[in-house]
Formats: C-alpha cells, sequence, structure tokens
C-alpha cells in the first residue's frame, strides 16, 4: 500500500515540494527531508516548544502537525529569520542578553517570541512569560530570556516612536 | 506510527457520504493536538485519518440573537478566544478555552476536538455544560441534538457512533441577569492537566439568585453535571451573609458525590478537597460576574 | 543589559568581568549550529532500540530471526555481541563504575532492571521500518517483583536485583547477597558527650524522589565504523573524551581507534558524562557492512531509562548550644542508585554540614540498588537532597532559638583554615563575605505583604573539581589567535576561554577564535562536569597565552635584533628601548611562520563553591500551590569572567532547584513502571511560574587561580529546595519533610498533621 503524498508548500517564501508519507509529522520533514535543523525535537509531543514554527500566520508545535497538512500554506522557521544583511532584531536581543546557554530551545523560543511580538507588540513581563509558557528552557532559568523579549519590544517600540 | 491514509474533506456532505460508506477504520483530525499524540503512542487500528479543519461549515463562529452562539466543531481555541463577542458575552467559556494548552495549542486545538477526545479532564465540558450547550450531531441520517452533559460517555467514550460526527456546539444566548466562570487547579501555571476543573453559573434577579448550575471535570469517569444541589441556594440574597458559609456546605456535598481516581495527577482525596475549595470560588466568581454585568446593563 | 551585581573590590581587568557576545551565538540563534540530532550523514541508517516493558525481569530468551528478515533492516544486536568483560571499576566523570554494569545497562544481559532497560537494537534504513523490526522481537521473560523503594531494597528479605553484588562496608567486603553496594561512615570526636551538652537537639526524617536532568536535547548518536575499523562517532557529550574511554572500555575497542567527534550539546547537567546509545550505533554500523548509523531517544526514552538522579531517605540529628553553636551531628542517608551500583551518597554524606564547623559526627551513608533507570549525576550530585534535610533543620533551631538565620549560620559557618567535616582544611572561601552582604541587602530588610507569605534562607555548598585540559593554540597573519579546546561548550564556555586568552594576551575579545574539537585533534581533556571547565581550561588557557606571547617575544627580539630580555610586553604592543611593534603587525610580518603552542594542566584541587539563597513564597492556605515571589541568589564566584554567564548559571540552577522543590518527581506505578514520563507530566518550571531571579555575585578570587576562577555552575541548584522549605513553614507554619512540596504532597502532610 502506497501512501507517499506529493505536497506543494511554502518555507520562508521559498516554494518548497515534498513527498511523505500521511504518518510523517512537518517537524520530521523539516528536519529530515528538508534538512531544515534548525527546528528542534524536545519531545515530539508538545510539551516544549523546540519545535515551534508558524503557519499562516499562526504558531504551532510542528511535532504535533502532520505533514500533509500544509499543503498550499505559509510555513516560516528559525531559518528564515535573519536578514540578508543582517540578524533579526530579536536574534540580536537574544545574543546581547546572553538568553542561551545551550541553545537548544532557543529557535522555538525566539519564533514564538515573532509570534508574540506580531500579535502584541507591547506586552508586559507576565504576557511575556505567559506566552512562552509553552517553551521550556532547562539551563536559563527564563530570566535572561524574558529580558531579553522586554528589550526587542522597547527597541521596535522606540523605533516605531522616532 | 503506523501507516494511514490521509484524506482532507472540504464539506459536512462529503464527510457524511464518506463516513457512511467506509468499513475501515476511520478518525477525525481536527488540531490533531489529542489525535497525534494518541497515534505516535500507538493506536494501530486506524487505516484512514479524515482532516476535516478545511470545511468551511466546521470553521463556523456566529453568533444569533435567538439562537445564540455556535461555534463549529473546528474553530480553534485562538479563534474563539479572540473574537470580541465571545470574549464580553461569554467569558466563563473563554476562561476555559483559554486554559486549554499554551499558545502554540490554542492555535491548533479545537472545541470539537476537545469534546470529542471525551477525556474526563477536558477544560471546555464544565463550562460548556453549564452554558446548558448542545452538541450538533451530524451523519448521513441527519441532525441530532445531544446536551454536552450527556455528551461524554466514558473516558475517551461518547455518544457518537461511527457514521456520526460533531458539526458544532450551539451555546444558548445569555441573559444579562446570567454570570458564569471555570477554574481548574493545576500545580503549574501553564501546561498542566486539570487536577480538578470547576464550571459553575448562576442567573440573579433583583439580588437574588434564581438558578445554578454545576460541573465538573477530573473527578469522575467523565465530566459530572449537578444541577440539584442548589436549593439552598436559590432565592438567596447576594449580600447574604451566609453565603460563605452556604457555598461551603455545597462543595462539602459535591465531594461526597464524586469519584476521582488517585493518578499521576493527583490523589482522590486530594481532588475531593480541591472540588470543595473550588466549587465555592467558581461559584462565587460566577456570582460576581452575574452581578458586574447587571450593573454594566 | 541587567544593572551590574558585582561585588569586586576593584577592576584590575581588561576583558575579564565585560559582557561580549558569545562567539558561536550567532550559528544558535538562527538554528544553524549543530546539535546531536542534527547530523546526516551519506548513506545513514537509522537504530532503534527495544526496552523492556517489565522493572526485573529475567531474559528467557530473544529471537529476532522475524526482524532480521524485514526489507530494509540491516543489522539487529543484543548484549551477545558485547564482548564479555571483567569487573573493573574505571572512573567515568567524577564517579567510577564497574565497566561490566556499564555493559550491561546499555544492553540488559540475562536481566532486566528497570522499565526501559535496552535488550536488543534494530538498524534498518529507516525509522519505521527500524521501528516495526523491533516490535517483531520476541523476547520472553520471567518477571520478578520489582524493589521501588530504597528502604525496602535495604531489607533482608527484598528481592535481590543483582546476585553477585556484596556490600562494601568501610572497605571490608560483607559475603551476603544484599541490595546494599556501599556503606561509609563519618566519624569524628563524641556525638554522645556532645549531645548530653546540647541545649536543643532535632531529629528529623526527609525523603526525596528520583528527578531528572531533564535537558531539552534527548541524547541522539550518529556512529560510523569504517571499513578499516577505524571508528567515528558524532554526539552531544559533556565529555568527548570520557565518551571515547566508555566506548573503548564497553566494546574492548583500542582508544586510538575511536574518534568522537563533539556535536553542539542542548544541556546535560550532569546527565550526558554515561554513554548509551554509542556503542550500540557503533555495532550496528559494523553490523551493517559499515553504513552510519543514528540513534536518537524519545523523550520517554530519556525519562525511562536515562540516569535521573537519586531519590533518598535522610535522617538528621543535631545538637545546639542556646548561644547557637552547632554541638553534634548524627545523620543517615540512604541514596537509590537505580538499577546498578554508584549514587552519589558520598559526595551528600559530606556536603550535608560542609558549610559549618563541626567536630563531633557520626554519619552514616548508603548506597542502595532499586529497579530503576541507573542514577547518573545532577548538578552538584547528592548535595541538594542532603542540604534539604541540614538547611531545614537548621532553620527550625534557628527559630526555636530565636536567632536570626544568617546569625545563626554565621556562627558557625566556616572560612579559610577550617576543616571540612571529613577533614580537609578549607581554603579561601567566601561564606562569610557571602552572608554579611545578605545582611546589608535591601533583600533581606524588605517586608512581606500577605498573610500567607514568607520568606526562607538556606546556604548550599558544592566541591568543584579541577581535572585535566589540554588546550592548543596557533597565531593567525592577521593577529587573530586560534584557540583549541577539548571541553564541551554547554553554556558559553568559548566565551570564557576567549575572554582568558584575551585577558592574558592584552589582546581585545575579538581577535580570539575559540573552536571545540574531536579526540583525535586535541590532548585529553575532562568533561565539562564538577564546574571545571572555566576553571582548568581557564588556567590551561591562561599557561598557554603567556607561552604565546613568549614566543611572539622571541620574534619580536629577532626583528628588532635584541635579546628577548629586552622586550617588553604590554597592552599589544612589543617594546625594546625605543622601538615598538604591535602585536598585529608582528603577527602579520610573521606570516607564513608559525607560531603555536599548547598547554595542559591538571590543577591539584578546586576552591569550593558556596551560596545562600533567599526566596519569598505565597501559599495559597486551600489549595497548597506555592507561588515563587522573589529570590535572591547570593554567590561567591571568585571571579566573574562573563558575569553574564554567571548569572545565568546561577538562575538556571536555582530553577531547576525550584522545579525539584515544587513538583518535580519520578512517579512510578506498582509494577515500576514510569507513569510520567512527559514533559506535560514531569513537571519542570516553565517562565509562567517563575519571576526573575536576582543574583549577587560576590568575588573571593581562588588565589591558585591566575584570575581567581571559582566554579560557579553546581551549587546553584543546592538551596532551593530547603529555602523554599523554611518559607513555606515560615508562610503557613508547616514543616514539609518530602520533596517535591507538591500540593498533593503539602496537602498530605498537612492532613495527617491534622
Ligand atoms: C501540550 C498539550 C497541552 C494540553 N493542554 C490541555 C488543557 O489544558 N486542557 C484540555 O482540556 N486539553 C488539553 N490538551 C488536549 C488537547 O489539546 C485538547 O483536548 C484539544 O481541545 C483537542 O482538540 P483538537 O482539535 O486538537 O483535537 P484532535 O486531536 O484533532 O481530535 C481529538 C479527538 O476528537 C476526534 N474529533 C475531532 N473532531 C471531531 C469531530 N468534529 N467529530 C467527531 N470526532 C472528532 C478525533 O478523532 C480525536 O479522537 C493539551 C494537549 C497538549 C498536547
Ligand atoms: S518537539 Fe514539538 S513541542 Fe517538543
Ligand atoms: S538554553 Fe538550554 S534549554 Fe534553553
Amino acid at each position: 500500500m502506497n501512501m507517499k503524498k506529493f505536497i506543494q508548500t511554502s518555507i520562508n517564501n521559498e516554494r518548497v515540494e515534498f513527498i511523505c508519507e500521511p504518518r510523517d509529522s512537518l517537524l520530521s520533514i523539516l528536519r529530515e527531508n528538508l534538512r531544515l535543523t534548525g527546528t528542534k525535537e524536545g519531545c515530539n509531543n508538545g510539551n516544549c516548544g523546540a519545535c515551534n514554527v508558524i503557519i499562516d500566520g499562526v504558531l504551532v508545535n510542528s511535532c504535533l502537525v502532520l505533514a500533509v497538512e500544509v499543503e498550499g500554506k505559509k510555513i516560516e522557521t528559525i531559518e528564515g529569520l535573519a536578514g540578508k544583511d543582517d540578524l533579526h532584531p530579536i536574534q540580536n536581543a537574544f545574543l546581547e542578553e546572553a538568553a542561551l546557554q545551550c541553545g537548544i530551545c532557543t529557535p522555538g523560543f525566539i519564533i514564538a517570541t515573532k509570534n508574540l511580538l506580531d500579535i502584541n507588540p507591547n506586552p508586559t513581563e507576565q504576557e511575556i512569560r505567559k506566552s512562552l509558557a509553552g517553551n521550556l528552557c532547562r539551563c536559563t532559568g527564563y530570566d535572561k530570556i524574558v529580558r531579553a523579549v522586554i528589550d526587542v519590544a522597547k527597541i521596535s517600540n522606540n523605533k516605531g516612536d522616532e | 506510527m503506523q501507516n494511514f491514509d490521509y484524506i482532507r474533506v472540504k464539506s459536512k456532505d462529503e464527510l457524511s457520504e464518506l463516513l457512511d460508506k467506509q468499513n475501515k477504520e476511520i478518525k477525525l483530525l481536527s488540531g490533531g493536538t489529542d489525535l497525534i499524540p494518541q497515534l505516535r503512542e500507538g493506536k494501530k487500528d486506524i487505516e484512514i485519518i479524515v482532516d476535516v479543519k478545511n470545511i468551511n461549515e466546521m470553521n463556523e463562529l456566529s453568533f444569533d440573537n435567538t439562537l445564540g452562539l455556535y461555534i463549529g466543531a473546528a474553530v480553534s481555541c485562538l479563534n474563539i478566544c479572540q473574537d470580541v463577542k465571545v470574549k464580553t458575552m461569554y467569558p466563563g467559556l473563554i476562561d476555559a478555552i483559554s486554559l486549554i494548552g499554551g499558545v502554540q495549542i490554542q492555535g491548533r486545538a479545537s472545541v470539537g476536538g476537545n469534546l470529542c477526545n471525551s477525556s474526563p479532564a477536558a477544560d471546555s465540558i464544565p463550562a460548556l455544560i453549564v452554558h446548558k450547550s448542545i452538541c450538533i450531531i451530524e451523519s448521513k441520517d441527519g441532525i441530532r441534538e445531544v446536551p454536552v452533559e450527556q455528551f461524554c460517555t466514558g473516558p475517551g467514550k461518547n455518544v457518537l457512533n461511527k457514521n456520526e460526527f460533531l458539526a458544532g456546539i450551539r451555546v444558548p444566548k445569555v441573559d444579562p441577569e446570567f454570570g458564569a466562570a471555570y477554574l481548574r487547579f493545576i500545580p503549574r501555571n501553564e501546561m498542566d492537566i486539570a487536577v480538578v476543573g470547576v464550571g459553575a453559573s448562576v442567573e440573579i434577579k433583583e439580588g437574588h439568585i434564581t438558578t445554578a448550575r454545576l460541573a465538573l471535570g477530573a473527578v469522575d469517569a467523565t465530566p459530572r453535571y449537578f444541577d440539584d444541589v442548589f436549593e439552598p441556594l436559590l432565592g438567596m440574597a447576594i449580600n447574604d451573609e451566609n453565603l460563605d458559609r452556604i457555598l461551603d456546605d455545597i462543595g462539602q456535598s459535591i465531594s461526597t458525590r464524586i469519584n476521582p481516581i488517585t493518578d499521576m495527577r493527583g490523589s482522590a482525596e486530594q481532588r475531593k478537597h480541591l472540588s470543595k475549595v473550588l466549587t465555592k470560588r467558581t461559584l462565587l466568581k460566577a456570582i460576581e460576574r452575574a452581578s458586574n454585568q447587571q450593573e454594566v446593563n | 543589559m541587567q544593572e551590574s551585581n558585582l561585588v569586586r573590590e576593584k577592576k584590575k581587568f581588561q576583558v575579564i568581568g565585560t559582557r561580549p557576545k558569545r562567539p558561536d551565538g550567532t550559528d544558535k540563534v538562527t538554528g544553524r549550529a549543530l546539535y546531536g540530532g542534527d547530523i546526516n550523514l551519506p548513506s545513514m541508517i537509522y537504530g532503534e532500540i527495544l526496552r523492556s516493558p517489565h522493572a526485573h525481569a529475567k531474559i528467557i530468551s530473544i529471537d529476532y530471526q522475524e526482524a532480521l528478515a524485514i526489507e530494509g533492516v540491516k543489522a539487529v544486536i543484543t548484549a551477545e555481541d558485547f564482548p564479555s568483560l571483567e569487573d573493573v571499576t574505571k572512573k567515568v566523570g567524577e564517579g567510577a563504575v564497574n565497566i561490566r554494569y556499564r555493559s550491561n545497562n546499555i544492553l540488559a544481559k540475562e536481566k532486566v532492571l528497570y522499565q526501559g532497560h535496552p535488550i536488543a537494537a534494530v538498524a534498518a534504513k529507516d525509522k519505521n521500518i527500524a521501528r516495526l523490526a523491533i516490535e517483531k522481537i520476541i523476547v520472553k521473560y520471567e518477571i520478578l517483583s520489582p524493589v521501588l523503594d530504597v528502604r525496602e531494597a535495604m531489607k533482608e528479605d527484598a528481592p535481590i536485583l543483582l546476585e553477585e553484588l556484596r556490600t562494601v562496608s568501610m572497605g571490608e567486603k560483607i559475603d551476603k547477597p544484599t541490595n546494599i553496594a556501599k556503606h561509609i561512615q563519618l566519624k569524628r570526636g563524641n556525638i554522645e558527650d556532645s549531645f548530653a551538652e546540647s541545649d536543643i537537639i532535632i531529629e528529623r526524617e526527609f525523603y526525596t524522589s528520583m528527578v531528572h536532568q531533564g535537558y531539552i536535547e534527548p541524547q541522539s548518536v550518529t556512529a560510523l565504523y569504517n571499513n578499516d575499523g577505524d571508528i567515528s562517532v558524532w554526539t552531544s557529550t559533556q565529555g568527548a573524551f570520557i565518551a571515547q574511554q566508555q566506548i573503548s572500555d564497553v566494546l574492548n575497542i583500542p582508544l586510538s581507534k575511536i574518534n568522537v567527534i563533539p556535536m553542539e550539546i542542548g544541556g546535560g547537567f550532569g546527565g550526558k558524562v554515561s554513554v548509551y546509545l554509542d556503542p550500540v550505533a557503533i555495532l550496528l554500523s559494523k553490523k551493517s557492512g559499515s553504513l552510519p548509523v543514528k540513534i536518537t531517544m524519545s523523550r520517554k526514552d530519556v525519562l525511562m531509562a536515562t540516569g535521573p538522579t537519586s531519590g533518598s531517605y535522610i535522617k538528621v540529628k543535631l545538637g545546639a548550644k542556646n548561644n547557637g553553636i552547632f554541638t553534634a551531628v548524627h545523620a543517615y542517608l540512604a541514596y537509590e542508585a537505580g538499577a546498578y551500583p554508584g549514587s552519589p551518597v558520598g559526595g551528600g554524606a559530606v556536603s550535608l554540614f560542609a558549610p559549618y564547623k563541626l567536630d563531633h559526627l557520626l554519619i552514616d551513608a548508603y548506597d542502595v540498588v532499586v529497579n530503576k533507570p541507573k542514577s547518573e549525576p545532577y548538578r552538584a550530585p547528592g548535595t541538594t537532597n542532603a542540604i534539604f534535610a541540614s538547611e531545614s533543620i537548621i532553620d527550625e533551631i534557628a527559630v526555636k532559638l530565636k536567632i536570626d538565620p544568617i546569625e545563626l549560620r554565621l556562627i558557625n559557618a566556616v572560612k579559610e583554615g577550617d576543616r571540612r567535616i571529613d577533614g580537609p582544611t578549607y581554603g579561601r572561601i567566601g561564606l562569610i563575605e557571602i552572608l554579611e552582604e545578605i545582611k546589608a541587602h535591601p533583600h533581606y530588610h524588605s517586608k512581606l505583604r500577605g498573610k500567607y507569605q514568607g520568606r526562607g534562607i538556606a546556604t548550599g555548598f558544592w566541591f568543584n573539581y579541577a581535572g585535566k585540559s589540554s588546550v592548543y593554540a596557533s597565531i593567525n597573519g592577521d593577529g587573530t589567535v586560534n584557540l583549541i579546546e577539548g571541553s564541551t561548550d554547554i553554556g558559553g564556555s568559548r566565551a570564557s576561554m576567549a575572554m582568558q586568552l584575551a585577558e592574558t594576551m592584552e589582546l581585545p575579545y575579538e581577535s580570539i577564535i575559540p573552536k571545540v574539537v574531536d579526540t583525535n585533534s586535541i590532548g585529553y581533556t575532562e568533561g565539562t562536569y564538577g564546574s571545571r571547565t572555566t576553571y582548568s581550561t581557564g588556567w590551561a588557557t591562561h599557561n598557554l597565552g603567556n607561552e604565546l606571547i613568549r614566543l611572539m617575544k622571541e620574534k619580536a627580539a629577532a626583528h628588532f635584533e635584541t635579546e628577548i630580555g629586552n622586550i617588553v610586553y604590554s597592552k599589544g604592543n612589543f617594546t625594546s628601548s625605543d622601538k615598538e611593534i604591535s602585536f598585529i603587525d608582528l603577527a602579520k610580518l610573521m606570516k607564513g611562520n608559525p607560531v603555536t603552542a599548547s598547554s595542559s594542566i591538571h590543577p591539584k584541587r578546586a576552591s569550593p563553591g558556596f551560596g545562600t539563597h533567599i526566596v519569598d513564597v505565597e501559599v495559597d492556605p486551600e489549595t497548597y500551590k506555592v507561588t515563587i515571589l522573589r529570590y535572591t541568589a547570593f554567590q561567591d564566584v571568585g571571579t566573574a569572567i562573563h558575569p553574564s554567564y554567571v548569572e545565568g548559571q546561577i538562575q538556571g540552577g536555582v530553577v531547576q532547584g525550584i522545579g525539584w522543590a515544587l513538583n518535580e518527581e519520578y512517579i512510578y506505578d506498582d509494577t515500576g513502571n514510569l507513569v510520567n514520563h512527559t514533559l506535560l507530566d514531569y513537571r519542570m518550571p516553565t517562565s509562567y511560574d517563575l519571576p526573575m531571579i536576582d543574583t549577587v555575585l560576590i568575588e573571593v578570587p581562588d588565589p591558585d587561580h591566575p584570575f581567581g576562577v571559582k566554579g560557579v555552575g553546581e551549587v546553584p541548584i543546592v538551596p532551593p529546595a530547603a529555602a523554599i522549605a523554611n518559607a513555606i513553614n515560615d508562610a503557613i507554619g508547616h514543616r514539609l519533610n518530602r520533596l517535591p512540596m507538591s500540593p498533593k504532597n503539602i496537602f498530605e502532610s498537612i492532613n495527617q498533621v491534622k
């Protein structure tokens, strides 16, 4: 029984095509077939956020998405965040604040932060903490991650004021 | 994970047709936040996954002045929580729906999935019950309506027949006298499944309680609805000095009528204790909402 | 950037103490960095492991013919494919393991000793086929009763896990079957007389559950057994050389045949020192005809079958005088080693009262096997359990004697020249400085607002380890320096090495290019554990820098046509009387002429770490949920090389400690199945459970280390459990003696009392 499906989608604004089985998760297709290993696997059941990507503007755990579901969708992954010449301000803030230690959770946190700031450009500390609660970090105690997000929000808001 | 086929349907008719004809093991896929982990843990009998979230009718979220709120079975929690109408008119529902998982789960998880997964701990169910909500179940044979409190029949089990699917949930229109709330207890502040969840609703007319409803999750094999424990509350003024004591008594009586289990999330004794504590807190919050609602009007 | 919270006498460094971006940062924020599971090699195939569903059983037979026959399956192995090994105990990381046990833990032989114990492994051309093949392996078991509690396991009639195990009690072997692997005793002075002279004596029992390191990256190994017998292993490990040694021991293959290539590591905390998958992947590769094999654990595998740290039973009796001086301690510790001997109970026994002067003590400590995964180190191994007990009792004494808890600790605190309870004399330690700093800190004087709020403090200790390190460097033609090291970078150590080299060489931080390399490319370096890397590898880097400057002075002397003795190097310039040349210009002149140096080091000792924490909590009086309101950690950090990463170590350790204190625990059913094997139900703290974690870095430099570095990584996990227990008591007047202090456990504790 051959159940392979041919899927067309867009990843980081590039048209991408792949073949998968219905049981393949988007995460495994990203990591193993498309070699986009920036999206990490920490639990494979929706509990850690390391695999976060944004699909059509919605933040999801790619381990809880079947690859066949993304036909015709727009996917954003960590690999698409930096600009041609510059890192994304969130990436810079994480570096400035030393918001990573081992860094395995970092892509997920950065994607989740992007989603948060897209929706709420000026979050309070509690809003940041709540909206990042689906992302686990075991190294940092979250302090510097939260500070980094506060920093980016401030920076982009100041830019907006100018 | 065992392999299976994947079919995307575009309309309820297509879905009814498919469910009617197939003699294979089918599971519907909405947000997949329950189903995908379950498949991975080795549910082996499933041959076809039918993705229902591209059915427009099942993504309907609408409000009608006589019929009330209609939540298509596949509407994501995120979309419900962002809806201004739901937010202002049904804060007690938002209490529950906004708790389902973190941001990443909210964008995928549906209330339909929460109901059909039929976990005793599902957060939306007690809140839906105290809103007198109705499950709209469809199949090739037609439509039938089942009150939410009758939907679940055991852990992971519900009244759906093999050829049926949940099309949506109707939540009746609420009057200004109405107030509802949902509270759950979890050890962390997010990313936990309810140890106990309590939904409550009341109606208050001229400062007196006229109806009250209570539903509890994670305290029995199915979410439990209590429609008879409120006699002592009925007709009571919301500023009555005995209110506090009576709420304690109700909590106490509820805690003796449930059959919680001991598992990794909590012990039976703890669940009884929490049922008592949360029953009171949730009722108080519902009363507060109902009275604030009236001040606004 | 955060305000500096550094307590330092005077600034004497250029680079040390600044907060530059880490060299590997860009790769890690763009997703480009390659971790254990991110490697994809040509022709790579996938391995899967069959694990025991039983906690305790004899393996009667394993039949994998059907699995092997599946199309796409390349190889199947069992313990039979491993060489038979003698009982030899070898040092692994900071502990010692019997290599036969290590081998049996990797693939079970004759018996399975915990749920998840590996039994067989398959390699196949894709994961789905490998998983299918695993299901087709037929194992017949004779199921035995499991022993899941440390005190049950110590009973005479307990089921025996390891037939040949004999208790080694204070060096003597007791010849009868047992689950007690080891009994250690610490004894000094005369406790009977001292207790008799005490004004107050408190005796309490404490219980803690197994907890996991909880690193976010599951173990992943890719191995190639090449046709010529050379082996390459790509893995994320805390120590590439330690992995190499274990592989060599278990497979009986010479070290020189094995090259371990360290990938970026997604957390370890002690849990990525021992190997699990590496020898399996190597043999699968060999049997598959030299195809590279990748094996990645699932989260369930990680929780079920990689080393958590020990659960424990501890009983402590402490005496004191009315003036607060501690008189004597009598303690008993029993730690769960898991399936094979080797819990950190020895460290627990010493650390129990390591922060205090005590001349009369009797401490018995037991290492006990139970049907749970083999325990592994977890950040300050053994110490959190012990200090939860001792600091809870000390708090009780402070309350009963009405002495301020900081004062009570000051009265008894050790300082330079005092003896640790097990004998050694302390060097320049900063416990007194920490306690004095707290007395002056606003947190300590702030008012609590709510009725159910409380404040607790506790002091933690960790030995700190030095160990061996090697570094190598070459000077580039543009004046930059390549720094090659063997220390796994888990939390920014590339930055701290580059900073120490830059400081030594008086060069800008940016001109150092650090790189962590494979075991074929650098001298022996121990793993990143024991809080040793910034200390020892940093020290080696300092020596390396001096050597490079000496070599460059030679070149400068040649350039100026003078003697090396006439060359002065300062602030990046070589001068000789009136002549001057910058480091960069000299390097440019040298272009094409190699300037290289290497340095290896084995410092004999490292200064131990001390930290004292204050926490404010609020307890819901009905649900018993504990909320952390405010947290400040004070620590003697020696010298903070990169303060942000020092703070980060403290904050991360504190939060792991908070998780341990409040909700983390292994929950087993009666048959020994781990029921909470997901990160939903193994409840580590999320950002929404916490406030900011404030840190105060107190610099009391280590006099031996060139920059005064002290290990900082481990001690922060130690105080939280005790500090929170003390705060809960302050809030609701109830002392808890069981970790975690989850709502359920508090509910049960309070209702027993009522
Ligand atoms: C990390 C995490 C956290 C979570 N937290 C919570 C929480 O706090 N509270 C909570 O209640 N739940 C929680 N859940 C569980 C889950 O997210 C919810 O139950 C969710 O509402 C399920 O919706 P879904 O759309 O994803 O369902 P799916 O997984 O798509 O479906 C669930 C079940 O319903 C069936 N189904 C779906 N739609 C229909 C339909 N229209 N007709 C018939 N059958 C249908 C499916 O076949 C399946 O059996 C959590 C899950 C995860 C992974
Ligand atoms: S890997 Fe997807 S949430 Fe953890
Ligand atoms: S930095 Fe290691 S898990 Fe977050």
